[in-house]
């Protein structure tokens, strides 16, 4: 079986008022099934844009990126938005709920787009949301949450496809210390128990040290391996 | 499968911004209403001149006695003797002619009991009411054997049957018309006032030779009206009636005619074009501001497309293909350009019902134009819509997504 992820030299530009900024300097990486990979680095260091090709929400400019054994690098858009939502599930630092709609909605909105009928849809979306702890707050808007709360339906919007990999970009760096910790430990349950391959960004150090590998970022490229390969 | 995503997604974004949404499909509600209601205005024009000329006798000619010069001397109109009915007898030969009437017309008061009125007595034969499509409201029309005796009976106009006997039947009673006592046999259907407004109802209608002979003291006739069967054959007609008269007058070419011929089928025509051309004047003029509630829609769709640049990278993020945000915004401006639609008939169509009820202006609402107008405005939903759709569809997620 091929490696879930599989990056090969992958560079990604940006042009900013005529400026070049390099923001991945050719990536080799390669994520096995049920991996928990944490990948670290200062600020402005190209973790956000590596995970947004991971999510297939950018492309590269060069390099190749397979996931699952298929080239992604060359799919049309439509393509992409279905690898999206059946095999990758996101969570941002910014919670990225949609405003002024229910928790409940908020989880079922991936499982429209899977083609799922409404009554399975609300009941796959109920039954995330209850495991998430949040049982009794299925109606309450993103804005009557709080961030630990709308965190938690984002990974429960995450979730609720089933996909294979779970991409977190911060998840807790808009979260106190307590939370924190509680969002931290069920990404280490989902790849425990149920075999979810996590790709976790962090600045924190001792977030890291739970995951079995961690990886650097530094000025667009990555860092030797640390930890068991 | 994508429009019952689609459907509610975009019902629910709509219900999330009402007063937003109502402003918003408030340009094509009064643009349709507008449609409605102008045509309902220009299509009862149209109505009411097709009524006065159905009532006038539409595809006819009308020949009248025309003036003579002796000596220089040039009389008014109606005042040759030359017509004869022999020459309407003639023209009943000639083929498209479906029936004539000659008339004479004499200016009388006519006595009931106390009561008196002014009005005037239509000579003619039985073909008249033929030709103007008269019906009696009650009682029966005379008959030829009366116009052979030159019989003293009469039919009453609805205003002269009022101002004579009130609420009575007038059947079968004695009127005195310049002395002649006369029978009155029927009453003629109310008529109303033709295109000139003149009250049709205010005439009395005898055998033309009673009038010719006891009223006038006459032999000639004053007018001749034939119906024809169109107006291509009423402009065949006339050159063909003129050529005939002509003949049997035994005028020479240096004459000129003692008679004139109106050709009521081109008068006809020509207003009942003004109609349709005022109809579609004024429902055009409505439709450009059913153009405006368009822009209106595209305008707050743009608005609505960048202000929710962020919801549709969230929606790409988690699975949206570009048609399902297509769909999506397209069905939104779709729904307020058909709720629009649909409050804009109720609005169109009352006040035209208002504007009938309470104003001079005879409304008839066309059944096409609520079509017309609910299409157009599905249509402007469409055309607006798609930009703003697309370019919701053709965002980059990414760049969606990072949106401030
Ligand atoms: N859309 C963009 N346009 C221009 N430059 C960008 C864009 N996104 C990121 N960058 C630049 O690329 C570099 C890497 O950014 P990012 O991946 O967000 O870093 P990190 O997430 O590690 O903080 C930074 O220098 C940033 O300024
Ligand atoms: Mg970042």
């Amino acid at each position: 079986m091929p490696p879930l992820i599989a990056l090969e030299q992958v560079h990604k530009r940006y042009l900013m008022d005529g400026v070049a900024v390099h923001a991945l300097r050719g990536i080799d990486l390669a994520v096995e099934r049920g991996e928990l990979l944490a990948i670290m680095g200062p600020s402005g260091s190209g973790k956000s844009t590596l995970m947004h090709i991971l999510g297939c929400l950018d492309l590269p400019d060069s390099g190749r990126y397979r996931l699952d054994g298929v080239d992604v690098t060359h799919m049309d858009p439509d393509a992409l938005a279905h690898t999206r939502n059946r095999t990758i599930g996101f969570v941002f630092q910014s919670f990225n709920l949609l405003a002024r709609t229910s928790a409940l909605e908020n989880v079922e909105t991936p499982l429209i787009y899977a083609g799922v009928g409404r009554d399975e849809r609300r009941e796959r979306a109920r039954a995330m949301l209850e495991r998430m702890g949040l049982g009794d707050r299925m109606g309450h808007l993103p804005s009557q949450l709080s961030g630990g709360q709308q965190q938690r339906v984002a990974l429960a919007r995450a979730l609720v496809t089933r996909p294979p990999l779970l991409l977190a970009d911060e998840p807790t760096g808009n979260l106190d210390s307590r939370t924190s910790a509680e969002i931290l430990a069920l990404l280490d349950e989902l790849n425990h128990a149920e075999g979810v391959t996590v790709v976790l960004i962090t600045h924190e150090e001792e977030v890291a040290q739970r995951a079995r590998r961690r990886l650097t970022l530094r000025d667009g490229r990555l860092d030797r391996p640390e930890g068991p390969p | 499968m994508i429009w019952a995503t689609a459907f509610p997604l975009a019902l629910r974004a709509l219900w999330r911004n009402k007063t937003r949404a109502m402003l918003t499909a408030l340009g094509v509600i009064i643009g349709v209403g507008s449609v409605i209601a102008m045509v309902a205005v220009g299509a009862g024009a149209q109505a009411r001149i097709a009524q006065q000329l159905e009532s006038m006798g539409s595809h006819s000619l009308m020949v009248r006695a025309g003036t003579i010069t002796r000596g220089g001397v040039r009389t008014g109109a109606g005042t040759t003797t030359s017509l004869t009915v022999a020459d309407a007898e003639a023209i009943a030969e000639l083929p498209g002619v479906i029936a004539v009437s000659p008339t004479v017309r004499a200016s009388v008061q006519a006595r009931y009991g106390g009561s008196n009125w002014g009005t005037v007595v239509d000579g003619a034969t039985p073909g008249f009411l033929e030709v103007r499509a008269w019906p009696l409201a009650e009682g029966d029309p005379f008959t030829e054997r009366h116009v052979a005796a030159a019989a003293h009976v009469c039919v009453l106009g609805q205003t002269v049957a009022r101002e004579l006997f009130g609420l009575v039947s007038p059947v079968g009673e004695v009127i005195i018309i310049r002395g002649l006592a006369c029978r009155v046999l029927g009453v003629l259907a109310a008529k109303g006032a033709n295109a000139w407004g003149v009250d049709q109802d205010d005439s009395i209608l005898a055998p033309l030779s009673m009038v010719q002979r006891k009223l006038l003291g006459i032999t000639h006739i004053q007018a001749i009206e034939i119906q024809t069967s169109g107006a291509q054959a009423a402009a065949r007609l006339e050159a063909e009636v003129k050529r005939l008269l002509r003949e049997r007058h035994r005028l020479q070419p240096d004459q000129e005619d003692d008679f004139r011929i109106h050709n009521r089928a081109e008068l006809a025509e020509t207003s009942a074009e003004s109609a349709r051309v005022f109809t579609w004047l004024l429902g055009s003029i409505a439709s450009v501001s059913l153009l405006v509630g368009g822009i209106g829609i595209m305008n707050i769709m743009l608005v609505s497309v960048t202000e929710r640049t962020r919801e549709i990278g969230i929606r790409m993020a988690l699975g949206a293909r570009r048609r399902d945000i297509l769909w999506q915004f397209l069905l939104e401006a779709l729904f307020l350009s058909a709720a629009g639609g649909l409050l804009g008939i109720l609005l169109g169509v009352g006040s035209a019902l208002a504007l009938g009820h309470f104003s001079q202006f005879q409304v008839a609402i066309a059944p096409w134009s609520i079509l017309l107008a609910f299409s157009f405005a599905g249509l402007v939903g469409v055309f607006f819509g798609l930009h703003p759709a697309r370019k919701a569809s053709r965002l980059r997620p990414i760049e969606a997504l990072r949106y401030e």
